[in-house]
């Protein structure tokens, strides 16, 4: 299970049998979408399966996520995500009205999101080999001019801005899966970041990275850019936008909030100068009126996500390695 | 949770530091015994912001780091059984007993589960009636009575299906093992906050008096910490040794008597092996003789199991403060929570993975590629409940 989560053990899994089975230069940078050129565009590609436990949560469903998924991932390398395809394995025996409710909440996202599903596909397994319903999206966007977002392209000095409150979906996913009650109902924050990553573009196309922290949470997207571009992160703990409900989950379970999904946040790296600009455009935004500054790009440790804690002391953060697993005491 | 804010105020931590500054004259290790401070130390960078005279050594007191070898091998073979469900806390599955762990197991078929509470595995084998559940139940006084509990209502429901195998250990007497070691350099405490709040503060006097330590019992929390190391220190400095509670939100000198009525009635004190550290006499519980037919050891047989702990693993030397961390050869090298060799380096709360964690400000971030566009299952901060 632990390949699956989206930590140090799934960047293994690609590195040592994906890659060297079908690498190419494209796949080597290691987006969350490729870019490729076609016909003298360029398009964003990405594809995702979602294997979503329960089928329907607090503020979304797997419907939700097969859209908003693809939607974001194409979104994080600035392209206006247009279309997608739908493929669905469904498992002997689910019911037909679960798989339309999902049908349903896809078209609902879809339609939010202004993409289309253009083309899908349906395969039944049988009874057993299967959990319910699995459903994977694959999607192209157009990235427009002068557009150039990849976790290459961090540089020492850029801020960095998380677009609102973090650890909502996996603590919303948790409390329905373990039957834990926080005192409040706390909501998946899924939603589409296609028309604010717009916003953010229409104030500078110089947005250097991009990315949904979503397996591993924040805490793994960060690794990730800070090894793929050779710089350090510096992040002040205070600045997090961690909700009271979310702190108190994690802290019941002896989870950390920066490794807890999320499938409605970006975090942008930017240049300093138009941090401020790019702030105000996103609190502007619906996606983004929780934006704040969380941290900033550094020369120092490359490759390493540091926090200033609150008392004014250091701690690393790293790649998780697999799942995060809730503490004894 | 504003309560919780007020114990991570920086003002108020400063306002201690500076106090700790003040009084501090010459150098003093303290020990906090329970691996939840260690993580909140290292975490917050409170070891960081002391003055170098206040040394914190990490205590003996993470559960997952003390279950011995042997259990987790006891564990695996029951857990691998098709008749068995497996249930135990999360922070388990990954520590490596001789050739697996829990994870292997599941991925190998077994029905191994994650819960919150041994309550819920008792819930289980209500559900499965033709099922033996099996719960692991491991350490300190802080988790033993709930444990206790579910084997109470176990016999009152008549569920001959529900077992525990029980590895449960007791604080003082690792306290006495720790200051009658030829090489303790401890010459204070931070008690387990929480142990005290089950158990009180009855067990600590003898031990303060005997060994003339001082014993503070500490809370969790930044501020609770804080305050822990300033009175020790105070202490120190004037020559004293009494058992002072900084944590009396939580804590009461007698204890929380249901709890210990609720021991006293299911468990009975025993010998324990603690891993890396060996046999230490009266340090932990097993099932009385009333309950002795919840054993999971006997039912499933597993007694014979005889396990040898890895001779190149530390982890015993720091679980004693003899050692930090960083002075194992093996860490960070061959010994990495990727490659455990023991379970300080496995637990979340073991001073190893700690270290290795929260401090690596040295030398280059661990090898891996950029992660993979993502597959959506929030998995990552999920227990693979089957």
């Amino acid at each position: 299970m632990g390949h699956g989560g989206g930590g140090a053990l799934s960047a293994e899994l690609i590195q040592d049998v994906f890659a060297p089975a079908y690498g190419n230069p494209v796949l080597a940078a290691m987006g969350d979408s490729a870019v490729l050129h076609l016909g003298g565009a360029r398009l964003a590609f990405s594809t995702d399966s979602y294997v979503v436990r329960p089928l329907f949560f607090p503020g979304g469903s797997l419907g939700d996520l097969a859209v908003n998924g693809t939607v974001n991932d194409l979104a994080m390398s600035g392209a206006r995500p247009a279309y997608l395809s739908a493929a669905f394995v469904l498992e002997e025996g689910v019911e037909l009205t679960v798989v339309d409710r999902i049908a349903r909440a896809m078209g609902a996202a879809a339609e939010a999101a202004g993409v289309t599903v253009a083309t899908g596909d349906t395969k039944v397994v049988e009874a057993g080999h299967g959990d319910g319903v699995y459903v994977t999206t694959a999607g192209v966007g157009v990235v427009p001019e002068g557009v150039d977002i990849r976790p290459q392209r961090a540089r020492p000095g850029d801020a960095v801005i998380v677009s609102g409150p973090i650890g909502l979906h996996g603590v919303a996913i948790m409390s329905v899966r373990e039957g834990l009650e926080f005192g409040v109902e706390i909501a998946s924050d899924t939603a589409p970041l296609g028309d604010l990553v717009a916003a953010m573009l229409a104030v500078t196309p110089d947005i250097h990275v991009l990315r949904d922290p979503t397996r591993g949470g924040l805490g793994a997207s960060l690794n990730e850019i800070a090894r793929a571009s050779g710089i350090g992160v510096r992040l002040r703990e205070r600045a997090l936008p961690v909700p009271e409900a979310v702190a108190n989950a994690c802290g019941f379970l002896g989870l950390d909030p920066l490794y807890v999904a999320n499938e409605g946040r970006l975090v942008a790296f930017v240049p300093p100068t138009e941090a401020e600009a790019v702030l105000e455009a996103m609190r502007a935004h619906p996606q983004g009126g929780g934006a704040v500054l969380i941290g900033e790009c550094v020369a120092d440790h490359p490759g390493m996500v540091v926090v200033a804690t609150g008392l004014g002391g250091t701690r690393v953060v790293d790649l998780p390695l697999g799942e995060q697993l809730p503490r004894i005491c | 949770m504003k309560y919780i804010d007020e114990f991570n105020d920086p003002g108020l931590a400063r306002r201690l530091l500076d106090e700790i500054r003040a009084t501090v004259t010459r150098p003093w290790a303290l020990m906090e015994v329970c691996g939840g401070q260690t993580h909140s130390i290292i975490r917050h960078g409170i070891d960081q912001l002391l003055p170098e005279e206040v040394e914190l050594i990490h205590g003996p007191g993470c559960p997952v780091c003390v279950t011995p070898l042997e259990v987790i091998d006891k564990a695996l073979a029951i857990a691998a059984r098709p008749d068995v469900i497996f249930c135990s806390f999360g922070d388990m599955l990954r520590v490596p007993g001789t050739d697996r762990d829990l994870f292997r197991v599941k991925g190998e078929g077994g029905d191994v589960r994650v819960v919150y509470s041994p309550l819920d595995a008792l819930r289980l084998a209500r559900q499965h009636p033709d099922r033996q559940v099996v719960f692991f139940a491991i350490g300190f006084e802080t988790t033993a009575p709930a444990n206790a509990m579910a084997v109470h209502q176990a016999r009152r429901l008549g569920l001959d299906n529900f077992s525990l195998l029980v590895s449960h250990v007791r604080v003082p007497p690792a306290i006495e093992a720790i200051m009658t070691a030829p090489a303790c350099r401890v010459q204070g405490f931070l008690a387990a906050g929480h142990v005290c709040s089950v158990m009180g503060t009855a067990e600590y006097p003898d031990l303060a008096e005997r060994h003339r330590v001082p014993i503070v019992v500490t809370g969790f929390e930044p501020l609770d910490i804080l305050e822990g190391i300033r009175r020790a220190v105070h202490q120190l400095e004037r020559g004293e040794h009494r058992v002072d509670n900084a944590y009396p939100r939580a804590v009461r000198e007698a204890g929380n008597p249901a709890a210990l009525s609720m021991l006293e009635e299911v468990f009975e004190v025993a010998d324990r092996a603690w891993r890396g550290i060996g046999r230490i006499p009266a340090s932990g519980w097993r099932l009385s003789d009333a309950y002795r037919a919840y054993d999971a050891e006997h039912r499933f047989d597993v007694g014979g199991i005889r396990t040898e702990e890895p001779a190149v693993c530390r982890a015993g030397e720091v679980l004693q403060g003899l050692i930090k961390p960083t002075e194992c050869s093996a860490f960070g090298t061959t010994c990495t929570p990727r490659t455990p060799l023991g379970a300080t380096m496995v637990s979340s709360e073991g001073a190893c993975a700690a270290y290795y964690l929260y401090r690596r400000m040295t030398g280059q971030a661990s090898p891996g590629a950029p992660a993979p566009q993502g597959s959506r299952i929030p998995q990552e901060e999920m227990n693979p409940v089957g």
